[in-house]
């Protein structure tokens, strides 16, 4: 299997503050990878060194290698901008723009030119609401303000934000932190659809979540890497025992 | 034992008393504000609404050959030198044959007789003709500005008993204008000329308008509308977006909030060396003055600006560039949209406050008695580089003058400014309403 995403030695540094220690690890192309690990690990910020979001951080710091298909993503020939078209993110708290539903999924395919013309724009629209699922309660209303959904429909515009850019990883922050049941399993699926054109990575507090919709599982523990291995690996047999008392609900 | 919810206990009450006695401070401190208000308002109003009517005479003026164009020939040049008081003379003329022919008696002199119409009337005749040299020879129906005395009379400034202790004017005056009046030759009607005519001199208080005033202001708030935006914006913009946090950031943004605070007389000393000494602009210029205003507003629209770039929150930041959004993309599509109401409005402040500066105005000159319009819609004078002057200067300049009749014209001016204040609230708000409605 080729590796999509390689990082060496990563150490992120918020001002004093060590917030990842020497992370080394490498994700998968047409893989889900799961982040797990006990609020304010570095999971979050973990992912944003991914698609440097960290750079809009002033005192923040990263140090090592991250490599997205073999090239350096902090190399300074390349520009974050393309970097988070490739990328594409959503939100540990949704935060959709305050303008129509429409607008909200049109507006990445429109800075990038990714539609000729206005069908072709609806249609990507169509296609990224359908595949958060989104479409049934949106289509009567794309000129209504995305800010006047619920939460959890505001989580899942987001979501079909960042697809219908077409980026080829695809970073989540806790999605389905604001889903009833019914949406998350409707996230959890489209998880499961978009690994067949890229590759996600995905942080969440819900061990079941994690081992429903992953194939690799990463463990932090206090800014370390503890353990990374296949989901099944990982919820059956863990190796370091940090893993295990997480996983089993005794830190956290 | 359970405690019932139908007693109210101690505590509750007490909090229920100091909440009551809060709001009755608040009510308290809005009443006086109101009261306040209403005071200033209808003293303003009282004292300066009759600026807004004037008296006019309406006379019969012959206008003889023999005494404004001795050659006959009509030429320009030589009409053009017969001066108002050639003028004053037919006028005067006119008048008394009015009054003989429909019959008024009056003890007064000739001369005093005169004085009931303004010294602006020989000046009002004298232009019409020279704008159209075929009225001589022929008598013409013009109605003419009524003395400052005689206007104040049909205000109620001025009473027969205080006509009698009066050098400028006396009853029988008085009672003969009252009898033109019956006849229907006197009118009070609405005065357009106090908003389009320049200030005039101390004698001629009825003729002073705001025409100069209000341009000149105009043109001051073009000069801050297109200065201090944009420069105001981009200046927020970047130390609030793109400048890097240090010590030259802080330095600066100290610096600012202090201009803001700095006296307006100061950035009037400031325009004075700058504009006038050093790049000699025109002094008393509208251009000298909107520079001198756009120095002191820009501090007000970058703070405020910079106020509203902050209160945007971050996540749309992170939402646009999470989708690849440059960061100029994400400052001009979604920050500023946002921002917008916010700059809008601390824009439309810093212009209020602006166009009721007199300070520094009073620096670079532009207290300038301005008896002419500036040339401003002739091709070889400068739009703004003409002497003009601005809504409060010339309020300030009014209320300097001797004639009680130029309190009435002061308080005039100030209801006009008011009203300019209240026209460019309406446009903040109307602005506002329409940017937010589109989120
Ligand atoms: N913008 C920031 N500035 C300073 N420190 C930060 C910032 N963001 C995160 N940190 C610190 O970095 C550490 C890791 O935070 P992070 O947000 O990555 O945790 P997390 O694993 O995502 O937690 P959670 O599950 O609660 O979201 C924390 O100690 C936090 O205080
Ligand atoms: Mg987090």
């Amino acid at each position: 299997m080729t590796s999509k995403i390689s990082a060496q030695n990563v150490q992120v540094f918020y001002g004093d503050n060590h917030a990842i220690k020497d992370v080394n690890v490498e994700i998968a192309d047409h893989e889900v990878t799961a982040f797990i690990g006990p609020s304010g690990c570095g999971k979050s910020t973990f992912l944003r060194t991914i698609n440097r979001m960290n750079d809009t951080i002033d005192i923040c710091r990263v140090t090592g290698d991250i490599r997205i298909d073999g090239e350096d993503i902090y190399d300074p020939k390349v520009d974050p901008v393309q970097l988070r078209a490739k990328v594409g993110m959503v939100f540990q708290k949704p935060n959709p723009f305050p303008k129509s539903i429409y607008d909200n999924v049109a507006y990445g395919p429109k800075i990038h030119g990714l539609a000729q013309d206005k069908a072709a724009l609806d249609e990507i629209v169509e296609n990224a609401l359908r595949k958060a699922a989104l479409w049934n309660e949106a289509k009567d209303r794309l000129d209504a303000p995305g800010t006047g959904l619920s939460g959890g429909q505001q989580q899942r515009l987001c979501i079909a934000r960042a697809i219908a850019t077409a980026p080829e990883v695809l970073l989540m922050d806790e999605p389905c932190s604001a889903l009833d049941p019914i949406a998350t399993a409707q996230v959890e699926e489209l998880i499961d659809e978009l690994r067949q054109s890229f590759s996600v990575v995905i942080v969440t507090h819900s061990m079941q979540q994690a081992a429903r919709v992953s194939q690799k599982t990463a463990f932090f523990h206090l800014g370390n890497l503890v353990e990374f291995d296949d989901t099944d690996k990982i919820f059956t047999n863990p190796e370091d025992p940090r893993t295990e008392s997480y996983i089993s609900g005794r830190i956290g | 034992m359970t405690r019932s919810l139908l007693n109210v206990d101690a505590r509750t009450a007490k909090r229920n008393a100091s909440e009551k006695r809060f709001r009755g401070y608040g009510l308290a401190a809005i009443f006086v504000a109101v009261l306040a208000l209403i005071m200033l308002m209808t003293s303003i109003l009282t004292a300066g609404l009759s600026a807004f009517q004037q008296t006019y005479i309406t006379i019969d003026v012959a206008l003889p050959e023999d005494q404004l164009d001795k050659s006959g020939v009509r030429d320009p040049a030589a009409m053009a030198k017969v001066t108002t008081i050639r003028y004053a003379k037919v006028l005067k003329q006119a008048l008394l044959a009015q009054l003989e022919a429909e019959g008024i008696t009056t003890t007064l002199s000739d001369k005093d007789v005169a004085k009931i119409l303004s010294k602006e009337a020989a000046a009002t005749v004298r232009s019409r003709v020279l704008a159209n040299p075929d009225l001589i020879g022929t008598t013409i129906r013009i109605e003419l500005l009524a003395s400052g005395r005689i206007d104040g009379f049909y205000k109620g400034r001025v009473t027969m008993a205080s006509a009698a202790l009066d050098g400028n004017t006396s009853p029988e005056a008085l009672q003969l204008v009252e009898q033109l009046a019956e006849r229907g030759w006197v009118e009070t009607k609405f005065n357009w000329a106090f908003l389009t005519a320049p200030d005039a001199s101390d004698q001629r208080p009825e003729a002073a308008g705001l025409g100069v005033a209000i341009l000149g202001s105009l043109y001051m708030m073009f000069v801050v509308l297109f200065l201090a935006l944009p420069i105001g914006v981009a200046a927020s913009v970047y130390l609030e977006e793109f400048a890097p946090k240090n010590r030259w950031t802080d330095i600066i943004e100290v610096n600012i909030a202090n201009l803001a605070a700095v006296p307006s007389i100061v950035y009037g000393i400031l325009g004075l060396a700058i504009f006038i000494n050093f790049a000699q602009l025109n002094q008393s210029s509208p251009l000298v003055g909107g520079l001198v205003l756009t120095l002191m507003t820009l501090p007000t629209i970058i703070i405020s600006t910079r106020a509203a770039l902050k209160s945007v929150p971050p996540s749309i930041r992170d939402a646009a560039l999470g989708v690849g959004a440059s960061k100029m993309q994400s400052v001009f599509h979604h920050v500023l949209p946002l921002a917008a109401p916010g700059i809008l409005t601390g824009t439309i402040i810093g212009l209020a406050q602006a166009l009721g500066e007199t300070a520094p105005l009073l620096l670079i000159g532009m207290v300038a008695f301005v008896r002419e319009y500036p040339a401003a819609y002739t091709s070889d004078a400068g739009l703004f580089g003409e002497a003009s002057t601005a809504l409060p200067v010339q309020v300030f300049n009014w209320t300097q003058r001797a004639d009680p009749a130029f309190v009435e014209r002061a308080s005039g001016a100030i209801i006009t400014l008011l009203v300019f204040l209240l026209f460019m609230n309406a446009i903040a708000i109307y602005l506002r309403r329409r940017f937010e409605r589109r989120w």
